[in-house]
Order: structure tokens, then sequence, then C-alpha cells
């Protein structure tokens, strides 16, 4: 815990500042740690820290016990989880009756639990530590390696843990030039989405004439299926903070914006903590460090644009008006937030930066593929049975992660694809599941990386119906500045709509792909010159999918209502006369004893008798 | 009316008349009334000296504002992807079948406002709803109509409920 009138003035004040904290932590011999992202809180994670506060409290024991609440360990599939010192017990799916067990059984007896550890699904072996979890043992933690660990509400377990050393080692001992070349050399490429060279945009904004000069993070995490920044900037909004800090004084800057995301109200909270903190200890300010480098933050809301993802719209918003962007003849770092030189670095780009600057760019080269250096985090989602977050080294197969670190499709169900890359990415099928992950080879496939959403699908979903929702997304999001982005994503809705609806023309697909072209070379941004990908991907591994729709009038994975027929199993009907009450219009005949009939003339395709058969009997054809 | 001008300063004066922090200055604005009263986006327009189609076309723009009053209860469905998948528009669809109301719309009798989400990023307990800041995993059709059923129509609970939320 920090002190009041803690002021850091040197490097060396830092550093004693951390050796006195590490030696304290010795102490306090028993620790239980409390996720409180948003996965776990929702699953009542806060509940359960404040009762493990007031069992500490109350505790005879003398020995000190600390109860702290953490940033997400991206196992949000078994949360809450809770993890217990000494041991690193990792504890999982745990609720209120467990804490007083836990606190009396291993924190005060040092006994395990058996019921709360994780239990491997196909081995039926109970992991005692998080790295003994398929889940964990596959993965890289860089980013994600202060998630879980500590209190992303104390500065002073950023600073205890090695936190704010890459910045005192910045200013000590590199010129700014030299920033720029450490960061150039470890071949870090933007994580939002562009995969843009890092070091190369710090060196064309440290060379750029006029000033101010701004620096910014992105923290506008707008992709559906995707909450990798926002765990980031809950878990260690520190990370940000001093990545954000290098950055200025690399580019030579000395205001600072971190633009987030107006549903993320966890995330405002713990940065705005985290940057109060860093001025209150002198990591921020004024001479940090008696460096005489000034730097200061400010946090800006979005307030609900997809588009504010774009550089150029950010800080059309951060100047306060419309998330517009605006063409790039001029590139932002010539002239960008008030027609001044500006930086925009997504929050996990920046979060690589201290440990890059602490360990070294040889380092960070040594992990990943040729042109894609180091870890990418993923929000692994959708039908799969670990969803969660996950940190792994670049050129890893999509299939290990999906399987491995995922642990496969849920309820037996087949993989049909997984998508990457947010709206704008694409969808790619099982057969190229060996494909490594790194920028190149996912462009190569038609998706692509973007800000690291994986959203994997089963056999139950309809791959026209899912371009369509992208279409629809990107529709509504459009900003409407440019014309093909406005019209054109109208008319592939409309042709899409279509589709689904069992009206699809012969020669629609050709149209979809015409209009795709038109906006791939015409839009503004990068919006627009994206957002055919879903539509352009899924045509080109499911080709076929959209030919039964609009030939046979026919939804392979029966999704699309309209497209299939509802039929009763005559073997597993028990006739229940459950569907024959619920049918809104009657079409369902039987007998007690005698298996239910759908008379298709009649039947609407509601769907009611398929929701309420409690023998599953009704079946989809 | 006095108050709302004093509020318009003080709200202003926070970001030192800074014409730049239009969007917080809104939504502090909001934060406060619950939506942008005409009277208030008036006020704030004259005060920062900007057209206030201006402030108009801001408030349109981002799906955060709003410029008519809201319910007592916010109710927010996630339409990410993954909900989506797993059939967050049949939850939709049963919520507004139900309460007769549309996405971004709220109720007539007031009782909640409902909006959809693009994603709220809690996507490992899809389907999501965020019910006045708490947010219910695994969600069904027949689950959110039941939590929505059990919303009380007092004005206050909003307010208890943000407080607990903020706290």
């Amino acid at each position: 815990m920090i002190s009041a009138g803690t002021k850091l003035t040197s490097p060396a004040d830092l550093e004693s500042f951390a050796k006195k904290l590490r030696s304290s932590e010795d102490k306090a011999s028993r620790s239980v740690r409390v996720c409180i992202g948003t996965g776990c809180a929702a699953k009542g994670s806060r509940r359960l820290y404040e009762l493990f506060v007031e069992a500490a409290e109350q505790s005879a024991q003398d020995v000190t016990i600390e109860a702290k609440h953490v940033g997400c360990h991206g196992f949000c599939e078994r949360g809450p989880i809770v993890v217990i010192q000494p041991g690193d017990i990792f504890y999982q799916s745990v609720e209120e009756p467990d804490v007083p067990e836990i606190f009396r059984e291993t924190i005060l007896g040092g006994r395990v639990i058996q019921r709360l550890l994780y239990e491997d699904p196909s081995t039926g072996k109970k992991a005692k530590k998080a790295e003994q979890i398929p889940f964990y043992n596959v993965q890289h933690r860089i980013v994600l390696a202060n998630n879980g660990i500590i209190d992303p509400t104390q500065i002073s377990d950023y600073i205890k843990i090695g936190g704010y050393a890459a910045l005192a080692k910045v200013l000590t001992s590199m010129t700014p030039d030299q920033v720029i070349e450490e960061i150039t050399k470890s071949g870090l490429r933007g994580r939002g989405g562009g995969g843009f060279p890092t070091g190369l945009k710090w060196r064309a904004a440290r060379d750029a004439n006029g000033g101010p000069k701004y620096v910014i993070a992105n923290g506008d995490e707008g992709d559906p299926g995707a909450f990798m920044d926002r765990s980031l900037m809950e878990g260690s909004p520190s990370s940000v903070i001093e990545g954000l800090t290098i950055c200025a004084y690399a580019i030579g800057s000395s205001q600072g914006y971190i633009y987030v995301r107006n549903e993320y109200p966890l995330a405002v909270k713990h940065l705005s903590l985290a940057i109060d903190s860093a001025r209150e200890v002198g990591l921020l300010g004024n001479d940090i460090l008696d460096s005489g480098f000034t730097f200061d933050i400010t946090i800006n809301r979005g307030a609900g644009a997809f588009v504010c993802g774009e550089e150029t719209a950010l800080m059309a918003s951060l100047e306060g008006s419309t998330g517009e962007p605006r063409p790039k003849y001029i590139l932002p770092v010539e002239r960008g937030l008030w027609s001044k030189p500006s930086i925009i670095n997504n929050v996990e780009t920046l979060a690589n930066v201290p440990p890059i600057i602490v360990n070294g760019a040889d380092w960070f080269t040594s992990l990943g593929t040729d042109k894609s250096k180091g870890t990418k985090i993923f929000s692994l989602v959708g039908k799969i049975k670990n969803t969660g977050l996950v940190e792994v080294p670049m050129g890893i197969s999509l299939r290990r992660i999906i399987d491995e670190i995922g642990g496969g499709i849920r309820d037996g169900k087949k993989f049909k694809a997984v998508q990457t890359g947010g709206p704008s990415g694409g969808c790619i099928p099982a057969e190229q599941l060996d494909a490594r992950v790194d920028f190149e080879e996912l462009t190569k496939l038609g998706s692509m990386m973007g800000s690291g959403g994986m959203i994997v699908m089963d056999e139950d979903t309809c791959m026209v119906r899912l371009a369509k929702y992208f279409t629809d997304f990107l529709q509504k999001e459009s900003c409407g500045k440019c014309t093909p982005c406005r019209e054109g994503l109208a008319q592939m809705l409309y042709i899409l709509d279509r589709i689904t609806d069992g009206e699809g023309q012969v020669g629609d697909v050709q149209r979809l792909e015409e209009l795709a072209e038109l906006l791939e070379g015409t839009a503004l941004c990068a919006l627009g010159k994206t957002a055919a990908n879903p539509v352009l991907s899924t045509i080109r591994y499911f080709h076929d999918e959209y030919d039964a729709h609009i030939l046979q009038k026919r939804c392979p994975a029966k999704e699309c209502r309209g497209l299939f027929r509802y039929e009763i199993d005559a073997e597993a009907c028990k006739a229940c006369g459950i569907c024959l009450k619920e049918c809104p219009v009657g079409a369902i005949t039987g007998e007690k004893e005698v298996p239910h009939v759908i008379d298709q003339d009649k039947c609407t395709l509601c769907g009611t008798c398929w929701d309420k058969c409690p023998f599953t009997a009704v079946k989809k054809v | 009316m006095g108050q709302e001008i004093q509020l318009i300063e003080q709200i202003v004066d926070r970001y030192d008349s800074e014409v730049g922090m239009l969007i917080p200055m809104m939504q502090d604005l909001q934060a406060k009334c619950g939506y942008l009263p005409t009277e208030h986006i008036r006020t704030l327009a004259k005060t920062l000296n900007v057209p206030l189609s201006r402030l108009y076309s801001v408030a349109t723009f981002y799906s955060s504002f709003r410029l008519a009053p809201k319910g007592a209860h916010e109710v927010t469905l996630c339409m990410g992807t993954v909900c989506y998948l797993k059939g967050a528009p049949n939850i939709s669809e049963a919520i507004c079948k139900e309460f007769r109301v549309e996405p971004g719309g709220t109720t007539r009798d007031r009782l909640f406002s409902f909006q959809a989400f693009n994603c709220v990023g809690a996507c490992a307990l899809a389907p999501v709803m965020i019910v006045d800041g708490k947010y219910y995993d695994a969600v069904t059709p027949q689950s959110a109509l039941e939590i929505i059923h059990e919303l009380s129509p007092a004005d206050e609970t909003v307010d208890a409920a943000k407080k607990e939320d903020s706290a």
C-alpha cells in the first residue's frame, strides 16, 4: 500500500520502493485472490471478495491474511475463480457457501478442497494449479501476465512486480531514438487490427514537423465477440499507462489520451484510479522521476459508435465532433488530432512496450513467426467448451487454440468454422485449421487478425445468416459519409435478406461479389474497405450453402426460418401432448400413446413444438 | 430555469470550457438528467458558443445519447456475435412481444428502456442481459421475461441500483 505523500523523485527511488514492497510481501504469507473481471463479477465474485475480506478481518490467527481482487484470469467459463497462496491453489466455479470452507480448510488449514479443483473432462484428473490445466499451459502470457496477480486498483501492486521499471530505464538510459530503435527491432506490430509496424509509426511521428504532438491509446474495442482490451484495461491498467508514457517520451509528446469504449465502465474506473495514483507518486505529471520529461493523460469515453475504432474517426470524436473518418492522404502522424502530429496505438500494443524495453527486442523476436513477433490475445468464444481469454505466441495453429485450449466443440457437435477479425474479418473452415495464426496467414485465408475476436461455430450455424449478421451490423454502424459504404452495404444486406428468406435469385452471389469489389476499391476508410470480408469469405468456403438457399430453398444448418421443416420423430415421441397443446395454430394431431404428427400445410414454422418438447422428438429436417 | 444554467456552467467549468470536450460534457449531462433535455442542450450550445446543430448531430450520431427520458429501469440485451449465435435474437423478440417495446425504445408505462447493444464484451456469459448494471448470464427468452417481470415500477429503484453499482 502506498502511504499518503509517497513521491518518487528518481529511478533509484522507484527501485528501492519496489524492493520494500517485495520484502513486505513475504510477511503476508497467505493471500486469497478473487477475480472480479466482468465474467466472474457477473457470477457474483464481488460478494465472494467481500466475504473473504470479512473472514480475514475476523480471523483470530496471528498471520496476515490478505484478500484482494484481481483482473480477469481468462478462464471465464469456470468463473468465479479464486486463487490461494501459498501453493497457487486454483479454485473454479466458487460459490458463496464455499467461502467459509475455503477459509477454514485451505487458507488456515492448508488443505486442498478437491471438489473445487478443475477436473479435466477427458482424463478426469484434477488440477491443483492453473498451469496444470490445458487451457493455461498452452498459453504464453506476456501482456496478460499481471492479470489475476495484481490488484488493478493499487499502483503499488504493479510497482511490486516490476511495473514502471521500463519507464525508469527509458528515462535514465535511453534516448528517444534508442527507444524507437528497440521497438522497431522487436518487430512489434499493431494489435488493433491493421498490424502496422509500431516502430515505423513512432519514427514517423518523431520525425514529423510541428507540435504539440499527441499520443492516443485506442481502447474503443467495438468488435462484437471481443473483450481482450476490456480485460487488459480492467486487469492491468498501469501496463497501458506505462506503455503510453514510453511512447510519448519516444515521439516527444506531453499530452496523451486514452479513448475507452462507453460500454466499459469498470475499465474507465480502473484506468482513472491508475492515472490518479501515478500522478500522486510522480510517475505522471511534471518532471517524471527527475528526468525533465513531462507527460499527462486524459481519459475520454466513447459514446457508442463502432466507427470510432478507426483512427481518424477516433480523433474527430476526441475533438468533440461526430466520428467520421477522413481520407488519409496526409497521415495522422503528420496531421492528426487538432491537425497536429498524433499517434494512435491499440492498448494491447502499448502493453507490449514495457516488457520489450525491460527484456530487450531480442527476447521478443524469439517469440512468434518471421513477420509476426510476440504473442496475441484472443477472446475465444462461441460454441466452444472453454470460453475465455487466451494469450498465445504468434504462429500457433488454429487447431491447437480450438482443441487444446478451447477443449473442442460443445455438446458433441461438429466444428464448422472459426470467425476471426471481428465484423470485418472472415470465416475459416475446418480444412484450414492447421493454418498458423499470424498477420499474413490469416489475411491469405480471406480473414484477418483484427483485434483478436475468435468466434467458433458448429454445424448448427448458418453461414449465410452469419454473413447477414455482420453486414447488418456494419450497415448500421457505417457513418454514412461515403456512398459505397452507406449504399453498398444496404444493397448487400437487401440481397442477403432475400436469400435467407428463401427468395434468393440466381446471380445473387455474383451481385454480392460485385458490390464487395466496389466497396473494397472505393470506400473511404477501413470499415468500408473490409466490410465485405464476411460475405466474401463465406462465399469462398461455403458456396454450397448459398446455393442451397438460392436454388433449393433449403437452409443446411436449419437456422433460416422457412427453409426447413419440423417433423416429429415417431420413435422418440412419448405422446405426452405438450406440443399439441402449445401449437398456436393447431397443426399437431395425435392421441395418447400414439406418436404425434405435424400437419405441414398448417404449420407456420414458429418452432414452439421444438422448444417445448421435453424428449427432443421434434426434429428440424 | 436557473438550475439548468447552473448545471451547465458546472459541467462546462469541469472541462475548462474546451469545445473539444463536448462529448464528455454531454455524457455528464446525460448522467445527471438521464437524457439530454432540449433546454439544457440549447444552454450548452450558447455557453460554448457553438451552433445547436453541432450538438444535435453529435447527439444523434452516437448511440449512447438519448433525447427522450428513459424508463425507470434499464434493460440492455447484448446482440454481439456470440450472443447472437446463442440465441439473443429470440430473447429480443420475446421481450419486444411481451412488453410491446422496440430496441432503443421505452415501454409505455415507463417501466424500462430497452436497448440492444452490439457487444458488451462479456462473451463468455452469452447470451447476456444487463438490468440496471447487473449482468445476467446464459439468459433464455423465459428467464429474461421473468427477470423483467420482477422489476418494480418505482422510480427510486434505478437510482438505488446505480448507486450500488458505482460503489
